[in-house]
This record gives structure tokens, C-alpha cells and sequence, in this order.
């Protein structure tokens, strides 16, 4: 490819945004702190801000990711904060009633109770959502709701505290130099990357999403890719509980994976997929993940107060959603002067003889159902 | 005389139970579900008495009533605004530090009650106009009232003014010994408020029509875009007034407040039979939700359970809506 | 019937001179003259794509035209949304019902126009004025119950009565029977009747023969967007009518016909056996049978039930009675996936709402069904697909040759290729064609055909459903015939094309 259709095919790219945003703020971080973008070696492995971002965005890192593919089908997940207080919550409580807390074994079980248990909360919303029909958000409310209080249930309350040098290694441990959980985040966003990619269920995933009743008759298994999605959003939220956990070699069942959902429908959205389901970008939410902590992080380092953060976060989020609406884009490049080229908009297909928009927009009715996310 | 339509006459007594399926089945489940539960509440326990714990409820959750009032507008068009939990926070944080100040009351109060439809105007033509979702744009907007909550102060600000006070403590004696406190009166007249203008008014009709069917109201001549804007003032304004309630049953202002309050809202509608794809639902229906909400509040105390209890309860009960309404629903018109 | 109030001299209360709407690349309506009388009952004819919904999206100001003029009583005007429209007289009632079913029956009709009072809706003085104007059309609704809880033919009665308060000159009906019983068709037509006979002019678009000839006056018919002529109802034979509707004369069917019986049967052993398939209450137990190599046409009219037979097939709905055999062993169809598996394809009808994917590629448009087969572990390898892509593109002659093109920009004619393309990818033994060539440019439909053609000449079975006798005439080699969800006739090529005619208009003996 040329020099220019290279550039033109990467200012195409819907990453373009998030990625500016993201090389916006890290120069605002170097220019705050000159040493922002240092790396030294420290007790045996790599030390510096950057990789205070890997390791404090791990966990919301993973948890976007499997909110991503939810989105994807045209669903939505709000109970993933309550699956990380239960994750954690029953690994502490197995440890911590174990006869030998410190030993690996224990760990090992300890990380299959808590997995499973993902699992199983994950089946539980795949069935309300794809058996009963029940509204995705809605039926995620549920479990946000009373999985927090099932938590604290399996804490009775208490910040279950454990000593078990083998468990804090998921969270707090460091491997090749880099953190543990980075390294587990990286690798599962490498494993659906692939899954999706490379294998046919990325496109299923997307047709679903995109027009369900034609995937359906084209013979695509609505109902298992609906299932497995949810599992998946559950199990990564599993695993996030568990680093979460680990970090602080505690369970907090009140404060484990406050708001996480928030900030992970924040990162898809800002990775440009769309709420409405279809297309998603992995690799997009991945940016915006590292977007909303690195946001975190350029606060904190330039002095501002961390209350204002919250207000920060708003501001970006804001400006990146409007920047990816098509309609404020219509209304920004409608000031500048330059010529339009004179495009009609693409013939829609219809049984009928194509509607294009002629002198005037049409606004009769149309028999589309609009999706149940809008409005 | 008119004769009869050839298209299935109806008897009287399968008349009057049309008329209660659909729109008003679910607030009567959710209606006889209340009793029941508050039944049973009184049973359990030896209450002094048991009209004081039901004027309790209403007392303690005052703040809650005003703003599921106000979330019932925004979900009846089809919307969600996550944002008025956020709101109500810095309510009560803007009228303690303006007291603090030195503003007179009036100013203090007036303020906060510009502040929260001011945000709900800003986020109802972004999701109108640009057509962003409102889940992300409610969800902005709780970010930058929480944050606005923040800059202006994380302590715990106390209000000292002597009428506001006098409004939050004094009690209104009802009869005999019984009581309530401003607050529910405030509430209550926002119920009404709210009421009448969504059986009442054309506007309340649009918003309705707009929830059922966008395209149809829009096609009967309705200002669609109005009403889906006018929704998020509305809910911010409710917020508002919320925070000031909350503000003066406590007696502070605190950054912390009202954290998940929104979803608490959102439950209390969904109970009280509002359905969130819109079009669908009564404020009392919400109130019942709020109500209902707070019994299992108190019998989680009386019962000396711990709080979480509280949550564990609350989401089965949604549950167990959310499968009636999916029932309901599928049975033919 | 009885005879129309008013006569050809009377003046129009709505007339369209010579407009003409374009849309890019087709001439939705070209140079139509149309007049509606007060109180008749006017029918509006023409098959899909005709231009009837494009008349009354002019009519009711949803679209400008461009050339040519729109007079109500005689004064040109020019509508820019429906609201004007309504003001100028003209009302219309969709066929998907624009109402709120969420409120109730007075709030519908008067929504919008309540009547107040200090401010407040009335709501007693707005349930006596809706209850007023249900009783003017002499139906007993309860003004104050929900729409929704209403049967649609019910609903349908409202917005009438809603068209009726806002005004009375004109109403339209845009297929108002598709979902009504014989019942409640003759409730509708009771009202229509007494509107008709107090002086409202009624324009009414229907493709049940049957109901037409029984309500209307005069009919206008329409053809690709021209007129073809306004005649008194009693004057036009049902053969006639088709005939005009469907652009041929009656001896260039019979030629077609000729055309038709020289192809010699190629068909092999039976690919799809059903007995006694049927789904209450609209598809009536019938047999049907298609063999190898064999086209089996599906003939009727909108309604008849083919859309509806062809789901029962492929398993997108469940049968409620009957059994099917593929390849001479029973089986059960149940499920989209159970027909694929068998060696069934299915182009649906709906082509955006059950097609094409839009935001998706042609690419993995074409190679979806494949896919979904095949399971998503085992995907296609990017050489496999590219050289699948290329070829099928070559062979329906994709336009533009971009793999890489979104669907949703894709004309017409080129989205119905890819569809067919998609299910070509998966080899079938059993091709159903709904309607492929509705909506498409002659020269893809001539491509469609023939490639159609060339499939059964290979062993395939296809099942080939239109509306355009004259395709179904030229393609199949026996054809079922359907009227009102029961199967009439099954006939062969040596039925005459004007016998089919008769067949589907329903108006000939059996």
C-alpha cells in the first residue's frame, strides 16, 4: 500500500479517536511529570507510572472485555460488579476456612469455587435473557441488586482478610517483570481475539447483533451464542473479582468492583462500539480501558484535587461520545466552509421501489422495530 | 340505539376485569403485594403501633417518593436517567455550603432548584439532538454531579438554619398522637403534582403516547422532541427537590449520598409496575414500589438481620416482577 | 351494490395532474392523472411496486412530488407533512395501525385535540365526544377502555373514528383487511358505507379481489408507476383487472403460455413430501410436493398464505398439522437450523428485515449461512472464502465487485443477489424463493430468472413464490395455486395462463 492510502486507511479508523485520546492524555502526563514515561527495574521487576496503569486498570481491562461481546449481541450487563464481590468473596471465605490456607492447593480450589460460581451466575442471566425474553437490562438489575447482598451474606458482613502467599499472586504478583494481572488480562484479551477473529464467531456474533431475525433463518444458534456471551462477561468479571481480591489479599464484599460495570460500558462505548449491539472492537475497548485509567492517573499526577476527577471523566466521556454521533459530526462540519461533494445517501433496500430522501426527508411511517436500547 | 358490532360484544363483568388487565394489573399486584408484605410485618412484631410504622415509611422515605416521581416521567418516554442519585448528593451539598456561606435560605434553596433541571436540559437535548444513548449520557452526568459534589466539598457540611431546621425536625401531628414530618407533605403534594399532569394535561398524554409509540405520536401531531427533553428537567428537577428533602431530614449536606439511589428509583419502578420500554405505568405505581421497598427495609431491621439482607430481598422481588410482567405480557390482547 | 352517489362529472375533491415522483434510479410515479369524487368508494390497484404507496405518500404530504400538481376542491396545494395534509381534509389509516395502543380508545381519537377546560384535559367532556363519534359511526367501543387490549380490527375502527374528528372529506385506507376475519371485514365495510353515504370520499388499496369488487365504486389501476386506466367497478371483469394490474394482454399471456409448455420435465425423485401441512388458523392442511430438478410455482395474491407455507417448510414457523417427508423418510422440521441441515434454503420475502445483514460485509453476508452450518470452531479459511466470494459474485453478477462493500449500500436487485448467493454457497437440495424479484431493476430480474432456470436444470428443487403471474407462468413447471390460506389447484404447464388467471381472482368455477 502507498504512504497515503496507508494514512487514509488509518485516519478511517474508528480507533482513531479513542487512540488520540488516549496519546493526548499520556502527553499530558509527560508534560506534567518528565519522568511519566520512565521505567525502572525495582525488586526484580519494572517499576513506574505506566505500570501503575497496567496493573490498576487490569481488572476493569477484563471485565470490559467480556462487556464488550454482551454489548455485541444487543444486551447489556449490570451485574458484573456483584459477580466480582461474589468471586472474591467465596475465594477469601474458602481460603480463610481452610486448614491450610498457604498452601497452593488451596488456592487452586478456592479459584474454581469462585470461577464456577461465575459461571453459574452467568447461565442464570444467559436464561432469563434468551428463555424468557426478559430485557437485558432488567434482568442483569437483578443480580446487580441482590448479588452484592449475596456477598456480603457469604462474609456475613466482615472484610474477610487472608494470608496466603500463593493467592496474592494473581493480583499483587509480578511475572517477567510485569504484573501478574495485566499479564491474565492481555492473555484473555489475546484468547477471545483470536476466538473472535479467528474462528467464525466474531461475525456470528456480530450478525446476531446486528439483525437477529435474519441470522436466525440463516441458520446462526441465536439461543448458544446468547448463552455463551453472558457466561463469558460473567467468568472475566470472575477473574477480576479474584485479582481484586488478591490485590488486597481480602474480600470486600461492600467495595469489591464498586462501579465497575459503569467504567466498563464506558470503555466499549469509548472503543466505539456501539450500545445498540453489532460490530464491536476489542482492541477498542482496550483503549478505552486504558483511556478511563490513565485518566485516573493524569489527575492524581497533575496535582488536581482527586475529587475533581469524577468531573474529568465525565468531560471526556462526553467529548468522545459526541465525537463518535454522527449527528454532532453533521452539525460541527456544517460550519466549516469547505464544498461538500454533492452525496446522496445510499438507496436503502426495500421490497419496494427505493426510498432514497428526495427534496425533503420522508416522514411517514416506517414498520421498523426499533431496537428496545433506544428511544 | 346503536347496534351491535358484529366484533365481540362484551359482558359487564368481563368488562370491568379487561379494564383491570393491562395498564393497572401490575400496580394492583404490586398494591396487594404491599399489604401483604406490611401484614405480615405487622403480625410478626409487636408494634405500638402499627399506623405510626406505616407513617414511618412514609417519613423515611419521603426523599425517595420524589424521586421515583421523576424517574417515572423519563422511563414512561422510554428513557433512563442514572444521573439523579448524583444530583441529589449535590443538592444537599450545594444548599449546606451556600448556607454556610452566608446565602440567605431562599437563595440557597433557589439555587439548588436550577441546578438539577439545568443538568437534566443539558443531558435531554444531547440525547435528543445527537442521538446518544441515554444510558451514557445519564451515566456522564452522574459522573460530573458527583464529581461537581466533590470539588465543592467532601466533608460532611452541616445545615444550621433555623427555618430549614424547624422544617426537618418539627413533626405534624396528624391525630391522636400520630405524626409525619414536612417532608412527606412535600412529597405527597409532588405526587399529586405529578399526577395530575400526567392524567390531566396534553403534555402528560404526550408522554405517554411518546413512550408507547414514538413514531405514531409524532405522526398524530405531537411534539415528540418536547416531551422527550422536557422528561430530564423534570427528573432533574424531582432530584433537586429530592436532595433538599434529604438535606433537611438529615441536617447536612454530604458528597456521599444517594449512592445507587437511582437504582433504587428504577427498582421501585419496575415493582410498582412502570415498565421500562415505556408507555406503561403510574406514578402511585412507583410510590407503591418506593413503599414497598421500605417495608422490606424495615422488617430487615425489626427482624435484626444484617442491611444486606435488604438487597438479597429486593432482588428477588424484582425477579418475581419481571416474570409476572413477562407473563402478563404474552398473553393476547 | 349499490350504485355510487356520485357520477363521472361531478368535481373531484381531490385530483392529481400529471405528477411524477423520482427516486434515484426509478420512476416511483410518471406523469399520473388520479381522481377521487366525494362520496365513492374509490379502490386503488396495482401489485408491488405499482406506485399505490407512493400516490398516498403524496396525497398525505410524506413526500414533494416532482412535476405536476395536487388540487383539493379544485385549489392546488402543496403539503409539507401530514399534519397539513389532515388540515386540508385528507386522512389516513395505515395499515400498521399508527396508534398508541398504551391509551385508551378516546385519548387515540382525540389525542392531540382534547378538549379543556382552565387548562386541565376534560376528561369527561373528551370520552363523551369520543364515545359521540363512535356512535356516529354506529360502533359500541367503551371510549374508556386501552386500545391495546382491543383486537387490531377493532383498533382499526378507532383510527377511522380518529380520522373522522379531524376531518371528513377524504379518508384513506391503506390495506385495512389484511388482518380482519370475514366478520369484522364486513363491520369495516359497514362503516365505510355509511362514511361513504354521508358524503366522505373514500380511497381504498387492497389486493383482495373478493373484498374490492364488493365495496368499491370505481377503481384506479396502476402499473410501475403509470396509469393504466380509472374504470367503474362494475364495468371490469376480475380477468380484466389482473390483467391490467399485471401488464399483459390477454393474448400475450396465452403467448407466454406457449412458451412454457415446450420445456420437458426433468424432474427426478420427490426432494420434499407434505401431507396435510397446515397452521391454525391461517393456512388450511394441504399437500404439497416438490421433485428434483422440478420448479414448483406457488401462484396467488397477496394473503393467499404462500410467505406463510413457505415458513411452515422451512421450519421458521411451527406447523400445527401435517407431516413431511425429504427425500422419501419422514422428518420433522422444527427449527431454521433443522430445514439448513436437511439441505432447505430459504430467501425470504422481507429482504431487510429477514435478509441481508446490513452492517455487515457482502463478504461474510455470503458466506453466513455456510458459516452458521459449518459451526463457528470451523471457520472458512480466508483463501476458501475470498474464491467462494469471487466466484458467486461472478456468476449473479454482484455489483459493485467489492467483497469488502457494506450490504446496507448495496442497491436493491444487488442485495437480493447476495441473499440468493448465501444460500446458493450452501448447495441445497431445496431452494424456496419468496418473491426475488420484488423491488428489483429488469435487469436483475431477467438475471434472477434465469438463473432460477438454470438451477433446476442442474437437479435442484426450488419452490418459487411471486406474485407476477407471468414470471411464475414462464419459470415453473407445475404450479400450486392458493387463495385465502387454502390450495385451490395444483395445476400443469397445460393449464392456459388465462385459466390461472381465473384461478387465483378466485372468480371461476373449480
Amino acid at each position: 500500500m502507498t504512504r497515503q492510502a496507508t494514512i487514509k486507511k488509518l485516519t478511517a479508523s474508528p480507533l482513531l479517536w479513542p487512540a488520540a485520546a488516549l496519546v493526548a492524555l499520556l502527553a499530558v502526563n509527560l508534560v506534567l511529570t518528565p519522568s511519566f514515561l520512565s521505567i525502572r527495574i525495582q525488586d526484580g521487576h519494572l517499576f513506574g507510572s505506566l505500570i501503575d496503569i497496567l496493573r490498576n486498570g487490569a481488572p476493569t481491562m477484563l471485565v470490559a472485555l467480556g462487556m464488550t461481546l454482551v454489548i455485541a449481541s444487543r444486551g447489556i450487563d449490570l451485574s458484573v460488579g456483584a459477580v466480582v464481590a461474589v468471586s472474591g468473596a467465596l475465594a477469601c471465605a474458602h481460603i480463610a476456612s481452610a486448614t491450610d490456607p498457604t498452601s497452593p492447593g488451596t488456592v487452586v480450589t478456592a479459584t474454581g469455587i469462585a470461577l464456577g460460581a461465575a459461571v453459574a451466575l452467568g447461565l442464570w442471566n444467559g436464561t432469563l435473557v434468551s428463555v424468557f425474553g426478559v430485557q437485558p437490562i432488567i434482568a442483569t438489575l437483578v443480580l446487580m441488586t441482590a448479588g452484592r447482598g449475596i456477598a456480603l451474606f457469604i462474609t456475613d458482613g466482615q472484610i474477610v482478610t487472608i494470608t496466603s502467599p500463593p493467592f496474592k499472586v494473581l493480583g499483587a504478583g509480578y511475572a517477567f517483570g510485569l504484573p501478574v494481572a495485566i499479564l491474565v488480562s492481555l492473555s484473555v484479551f489475546a484468547l477471545v481475539g483470536l476466538l473472535t477473529r479467528r474462528t467464525a464467531l466474531g461475525m456470528l456474533l456480530e450478525s446476531v447483533g446486528i439483525n437477529p431475525e435474519a441470522s436466525r433463518l440463516a441458520g446462526v444458534r441465536y439461543r448458544s451464542i446468547v448463552f455463551a456471551v453472558y457466561v463469558f462477561c460473567a467468568l472475566c468479571a470472575g477473574i477480576a473479582g479474584l485479582m481484586i481480591a488478591s490485590n488486597i489479599s481480602a474480600a470486600d464484599a461492600n467495595n469489591a468492583g464498586l462501579w465497575i460495570e459503569m467504567d466498563a460500558i464506558l470503555a466499549v462505548v469509548i472503543g466505539g462500539t456501539s450500545l445498540l449491539g453489532g460490530r464491536f472492537s476489542l482492541t477498542g475497548t482496550i483503549l478505552g480501558a486504558l483511556i478511563i485509567q490513565t485518566l485516573t492517573t493524569t489527575i492524581y499526577t497533575a496535582g488536581i484535587t482527586p475529587e475533581t476527577t469524577l468531573v474529568f471523566k465525565a468531560l471526556v466521556v462526553i467529548a468522545v461520545c459526541l465525537l463518535q454521533a454522527p449527528k454532532f459530526r453533521a452539525a460541527l462540519s456544517r460550519r466549516r466552509p469547505r464544498p461538500q461533494p454533492r452525496s446522496g445517501p445510499p438507496a436503502p433496500a426495500t421490497a419496494i421501489p427505493p426510498q432514497a430522501t428526495p427534496s425533503r426527508q420522508p416522514t411517514g411511517p416506517t414498520t421498523q422495530a426499533s431496537a428496545m436500547a433506544t428511544k | 340505539m346503536s347496534t351491535q358490532t358484529a366484533i365481540r360484544p362484551r359482558a359487564v363483568g368481563s368488562d370491568i376485569l379487561q379494564r383491570a388487565r393491562g395498564r393497572y394489573l401490575s400496580p394492583l399486584v404490586s398494591l396487594v403485594l404491599f399489604v401483604l408484605l406490611f401484614a405480615v410485618l405487622i403480625t410478626r412484631y409487636d408494634f405500638a403501633s402499627p399506623t405510626q410504622v406505616f407513617l414511618n415509611l412514609l417519613v423515611d422515605n419521603a426523599y425517595l417518593i420524589v424521586l421515583a416521581v421523576g424517574m417515572t416521567f423519563v422511563i414512561l418516554t422510554g428513557g433512563i436517567d442514572l444521573s439523579v442519585g448524583a444530583v441529589v448528593a449535590l443538592s444537599t451539598v450545594i444548599v449546606a455550603a451556600t448556607l454556610r456561606a452566608g446565602w440567605p435560605m431562599p437563595l440557597a434553596v433557589g439555587t439548588v432548584l436550577v441546578v438539577g433541571p439545568l443538568l437534566g436540559l443539558l443531558m435531554g437535548l444531547v440525547i435528543e439532538y445527537f442521538d446518544v444513548q441515554p444510558f451514557i449520557v445519564t451515566l456522564a452526568g452522574m459522573f460530573l454531579a458527583r464529581g461537581l459534589c466533590y470539588v465543592i466539598s467532601v466533608d460532611t457540611l452541616p445545615i444550621k438554619d433555623p427555618l430549614l431546621r424547624e422544617f426537618g425536625l418539627n413533626y405534624v401531628y396528624l391525630y391522636e398522637d400520630k405524626f409525619i414530618r414536612w417532608t412527606v407533605v412535600i412529597a405527597i403534594a409532588v405526587v399529586v403534582i405529578a399526577a395530575y399532569v400526567l392524567h390531566q394535561t396534553r403534555f402528560g398524554r404526550t408522554v405517554y403516547a411518546v413512550g408507547g409509540n414514538r413514531q405514531s405520536a409524532q405522526l398524530m401531531g405531537l411534539d415528540a422532541a418536547r416531551a422527550r427533553v422536557s422528561v430530564y428537567v423534570i427528573s432533574g428537577l424531582c432530584a433537586a427537590l429530592a436532595g433538599l428533602l434529604l438535606a433537611v431530614q438529615k441536617l447536612s449536606g454530604y458528597s456521599l449520598n444517594g449512592i445507587g439511589l437511582e437504582l433504587d428509583a428504577i427498582a421501585a419502578g419496575v415493582i410498582g409496575g412502570v415498565l421500562l420500554s415505556g408507555g406503561v405505568g403510574f406514578v402511585i405505581g412507583s410510590v407503591i414500589g418506593v413503599l414497598v421497598l421500605g417495608t422490606i427495609q424495615t422488617f430487615v431491621t425489626a427482624e435484626n438481620l444484617d442491611s444486606y439482607w435488604t438487597r438479597i430481598m429486593t432482588g428477588v422481588l424484582l425477579l418475581m416482577f419481571v416474570l409476572v410482567q413477562r407473563l402478563v405480557m404474552r398473553k393476547p390482547g | 351494490m349499490t350504485a355510487p352517489v356520485s357520477g363521472p362529472t361531478d368535481a373531484p375533491v381531490v385530483h392529481l395532474r400529471d405528477v411524477t415522483i423520482d427516486f434515484p434510479g426509478v420512476k416511483a410515479l410518471d406523469g399520473v392523472d388520479f381522481r377521487l369524487l366525494p362520496g365513492e368508494i374509490h379502490a386503488l390497484m396495482g401489485e408491488n411496486g405499482a406506485g399505490k404507496s407512493t400516490l398516498i405518500k403524496a396525497l398525505t404530504g410524506v413526500y414533494d412530488i416532482d412535476s405536476g400538481s395536487i388540487l383539493v376542491d379544485g385549489v392546488e396545494r402543496r403539503f409539507s407533512g401530514p399534519r397539513q395534509a389532515q388540515d386540508a381534509g385528507i386522512s389516513t389509516v395505515y395499515q400498521e395501525v399508527n396508534l398508541c395502543t398504551n391509551l385508551t380508545v378516546a385519548e387515540n381519537i382525540l389525542l392531540g385535540r382534547e378538549p379543556r377546560r382552565f387548562g386541565r384535559i376534560d376528561s369527561r367532556a373528551m370520552n363523551a365526544r369520543a364515545g359521540a363519534l363512535l356512535g356516529e359511526l354506529d360502533l359500541s367501543i367503551d371510549p374508556r377502555s386501552t386500545l391495546g387490549d382491543h383486537p387490531i380490527a377493532l383498533q382499526q375502527l378507532v383510527a377511522i373514528a380518529r380520522a373522522t374528528a379531524v376531518s371528513a372529506r377524504v379518508l384513506i385506507l391503506d390495506e385495512p383487511t389484511s388482518s380482519l376475519d370475514a366478520g369484522e371485514v364486513a363491520e369495516l365495510f359497514r362503516v365505510m358505507r355509511r362514511l361513504r353515504d354521508g358524503g366522505t370520499a373514500i380511497l381504498f388499496v387492497s389486493h383482495f379481489l373478493d373484498q374490492v369488487y364488493e365495496i368499491s365504486d370505481r377503481m384506479t389501476v396502476l402499473r410501475n408507476g403509470r396509469l393504466i386506466g380509472e374504470y367503474p367497478t362494475a364495468a371490469l371483469d376480475r380477468v380484466q383487472l389482473i390483467a391490467a394490474m399485471l401488464g399483459h394482454e390477454l393474448d400475450l399471456l396465452e403467448e407466454i403460455e406457449d412458451a412454457v409448455a415446450t420445456g420437458e420435465s426433468t424432474a427426478g425423485e420427490s426432494v420434499l413430501s407434505a401431507r396435510d401441512i397446515g397452521r391454525a388458523p391461517g393456512i388450511h392442511p394441504m399437500d404439497l410436493d416438490v421433485h428434483r430438478g422440478e420448479v414448483l410455482g406457488l401462484a396467488g395474491l397477496l394473503g393467499s398464505g404462500r410467505t406463510e407455507l413457505a415458513r411452515l417448510i422451512f421450519g421458521a414457523d411451527r406447523a400445527t398439522s401435517g407431516q413431511m417427508s425429504v427425500n422419501g423418510r419422514p422428518t420433522k422440521v422444527r427449527s431454521p437450523r433443522a430445514a439448513i441441515a436437511k439441505g432447505f434454503a430459504f430467501s425470504s420475502e422481507d429482504r431487510k428485515r429477514e435478509g441481508i445483514v446490513g452492517d455487515l460485509t457482502v463478504q461474510d453476508n455470503l458466506v453466513l449461512a455456510l458459516q452458521a452450518r459449518r459451526g463457528f470452531a470451523r471457520p472458512l479459511s480466508k483463501k476458501v472464502k475470498e474464491d467462494l466470494v469471487s466466484r458467486y459474485m461472478e456468476a449473479l453478477d454482484i455489483r459493485p465487485r467489492v467483497p469488502s462493500a457494506l450490504v446496507k449500500n448495496l442497491s436493491g436487485g444487488n442485495q437480493q443477489k447476495v441473499l440468493l448467493a448465501r444460500w446458493l454457497i450452501t448447495e441445497p437440495q431445496l431452494f424456496i424463493l419468496d418473491e426475488p424479484t420484488r423491488g428489483i431493476d429488469v435487469g436483475a430480474k431477467a438475471q434472477i430468472q434465469k438463473l432460477v432456470a438454470d438451477l433446476a436444470g442442474d437437479g435442484m428443487g426450488v419452490l418459487f413464490i411471486s406474485a407476477e403471474l407471468d414470471e411464475v407462468a414462464r419459470i415453473s413447471d407445475r404450479i400450486t395455486v392458493l387463495r385465502e390460506g387454502h390450495c385451490v389447484a395444483q395445476v400443469g404447464t397445460e393449464c392456459t395462463v388465462r385459466e390461472l388467471t381465473s384461478l387465483i381472482a378466485g372468480g371461476g368455477e373449480l
